[in-house]
């Protein structure tokens, strides 16, 4: 008996039927098992790093908002606080800071202006080239690299805040000088910088012609005992290079700079335990997180969600369920003159119920291959889902 | 070659009651029966087929009483003595022409589907002139084609007997004439005895006998 090619004679034949009922159930299975595989994968990311996060000293405000910043280089920036916080940690003797300032972007992804520290704490390797030593040099993560197909010689450019600000910042064109190994983290997606060439980006520091021994009189506004001013057709280089390196310069006082975060590395646990005291002051324009606590926050109640979307998935999954049921029982209705000839003809009941067994086995198998395609999919671009659709 | 011995038989629902004292077509005749509808011809091909079976009295065909054996016994003797053609062609629609005629050798493993048998399909569709569509499906061919690759399908097992349901009620009378000679060669060809339920008063003379339901049964609608 061939009861699986006349079940795929059927299938074959009713295509957009079969397509349907294949399309819900591999709907039906691959989302909730999808979802729990991205939820996984997230938990795992969140915590992982933030485990490896000691403290974090950021701007009073949502602490949610400086740890998903510092440590996944969210879009959502919290307030600066000053380069004063980073050498108020270095002057407690009780933590080595890493200042953060986690604020532009490059093609996309965040500009991160942090000291070379970061890479000992973080215990990132380069696979190409070398650090950057001087402004306006950066090093890419490894995604980055292999997205935008960058290598160390490369350069990429950081992206204006604003398109329509006319007066605000020109973009700076960076240097790549490194490429990071791959760490699966959000490292992966970042391009870093020294804290300094971040100022730059922000115009806090900059490099022109020196006005002093321009000839062009048209850039001058005013020229009184050594001082001079310029106008704005002063050109205001957007490259730093070694010929105009000398040029640039910081405005005002670093310790007033600003960051968005410092990462606090103690010395050990009882020096974290103190440096977390000194910020619990009410007059204090800080606060002090540790990450750990804060994604645990954030996981229970990602966990509620994650039972109330169980919840409405079997919810909606046995309703579609019930409707497949109500397919395929109103199609045997109409199948019913089919039936009758093949029982006619000498078939068995038991054969009529294979036949039709055989059709929802074929469709089973074929949902769920394409389920187990899908989720295999998941499985391998997990990380990369993760970091686009939830962090 | 059939042999009907004062059968009575009754639906479930009790609302149709049959009769027949006795009734012997032999073998190699083509007996049409006639009567008014709801007169129980259908039941009687049905009867004979062994898909009902009689309350009292009993059905033979050839040397097998098939109206005792067991339902098995019963199947597997229709699909491979018993050839049925149905008013509506009973084809299946997502099967094409060749997989249509070989249907019964895929629902049973009383029948072995072999080359040989594909062969004899092929035989066979040339002789209904239907060779050149066996891989269109029925809803591509005219009524008349459909009716000839019922009747392919009916006779590729080799049955001993027809049994045809009003095998030309649906086709136009320069059709009916034609597939209705069509359906006899084929029966003297294989063989065969034929029997069939007609409503149609003119084909009756092509008949070698005819079994009235109002003068020859007993039938009673309560």
């Amino acid at each position: 008996m061939d009861s699986l090619y006349l079940a795929w004679c059927y299938l074959n034949y009713n295509k957009v039927r079969t397509f349907i009922l294949i399309g819900c159930i591999t709907i039906i299975a691959a989302l909730p098992l999808a979802l729990e595989i991205l939820l996984n994968e997230s938990e795992h990311q969140l915590v992982l790093r933030a485990e490896s996060s000691p403290l974090l000293i950021g701007a009073k405000g949502s602490a949610l908002d400086l740890v998903m910043n510092s440590l996944y280089f969210s879009d959502e920036v919290p307030e600066t606080i000053t380069m004063a916080a980073a050498e108020q940690v270095m002057d407690s003797d009780l933590a080595a800071p890493i200042p953060l300032y986690i604020r532009f972007k490059a093609r996309d992804f965040p500009i991160v202006g942090t000291s070379l520290d970061y890479f000992d704490f973080r215990k990132i390797e380069l696979t190409q080239g070398g650090m950057f030593t001087v402004i306006g040099q950066c090093v890419i993560g490894a995604e980055v690299a292999i997205k935008l197909n960058l290598v160390p010689g490369d350069f990429i450019v950081s992206s204006p805040e604003t398109l329509f600000n006319l007066a605000g910042v020109y973009p700076l064109k960076m240097k790549i000088t490194g490429v990071l190994a791959p760490t699966h983290s959000a490292d992966d997606l970042a391009v870093f910088v020294d804290i300094m060439t971040t100022w730059v980006i922000q115009g806090l520091g900059h490099g022109h012609k020196d006005v002093t021994k321009t000839t062009d009189s048209s850039v001058i506004l005013k020229r009184e005992k050594g001082n001079v001013t310029a106008n704005t057709k002063l050109m205001q280089y957007t490259e730093i290079t070694e010929d105009n390196i000398d040029s640039f310069h910081l405005h005002g006082d670093q310790t007033d700079f600003p960051l968005t975060a410092v990462l606090a590395v103690p010395y050990d646990e009882k020096s974290g335990i103190i440096l977390q005291g000194r910020y619990l002051e009410k007059e204090t324009p800080y606060q002090i997180v540790r990450p750990k606590e804060v994604i645990n926050t954030l996981m229970a109640n990602i966990f509620k969600i994650r039972n109330v979307l169980d919840a409405v998935i079997m919810l909606v999954g046995t309703a579609t369920l019930l409707a497949l049921v109500l397919v395929f029982s109103l199609s045997l209705r109409l199948r019913e003159r089919e039936i009758d000839v093949i029982f006619k003809l000498g078939c068995s009941r038991a054969t009529i119920a294979r036949l039709l067994g055989a059709e929802i086995f074929i469709i089973v198998l074929i949902s769920g291959t394409v389920c187990a395609g899908l989720l295999a999919l998941v499985l391998q671009y997990d990380q990369m889902l993760v970091r686009n659709l939830f962090i | 070659m059939i042999r009907i011995s004062d059968i009575d038989f009754r639906y479930p629902s009790g609302e149709f009651y049959l009769s027949i004292p006795s009734l012997s077509i032999t073998a190699g005749e083509k007996v049409a029966v006639i009567g008014p509808s709801g007169s129980g011809k259908t039941t009687l091909l049905n009867l004979v087929a062994g898909i009902l079976t009689p309350g009292k009295g009993s059905v033979s065909i050839g040397n097998v009483e098939i109206s005792s054996q067991h339902d098995r016994a019963r199947r597997d003797f229709r699909i491979t003595n018993i050839g049925f053609i149905f008013q509506d062609f009973g084809l299946l629609d997502y099967l094409d022409v060749q997989d249509n005629i070989l249907h019964p050798y895929r629902i049973t493993g009383a029948l072995n589907l072999s080359s040989d048998v594909r062969e004899r399909a092929h035989i066979l569709a040339e002789q209904m002139g239907i060779a050149d569509k066996l891989n269109r499906h029925p809803t591509d061919l005219s009524h008349g084609e459909r009716q000839r690759v019922a009747i392919c399908r009916a006779l590729l097992p080799g049955p001993k007997l027809i049994l045809a349901d009003e095998a030309t009620g649906n086709l136009d009378p320069k059709n009916k004439v034609h597939i209705l000679e069509l359906l006899f060669e084929n029966v003297d060809r294989h063989n065969a005895t034929l029997l069939a339920v007609t409503h149609d008063q003119e084909l009756l003379p092509h008949f070698d006998n005819v079994v009235n339901f109002n003068e020859f049964l007993q039938t009673e609608t309560l």
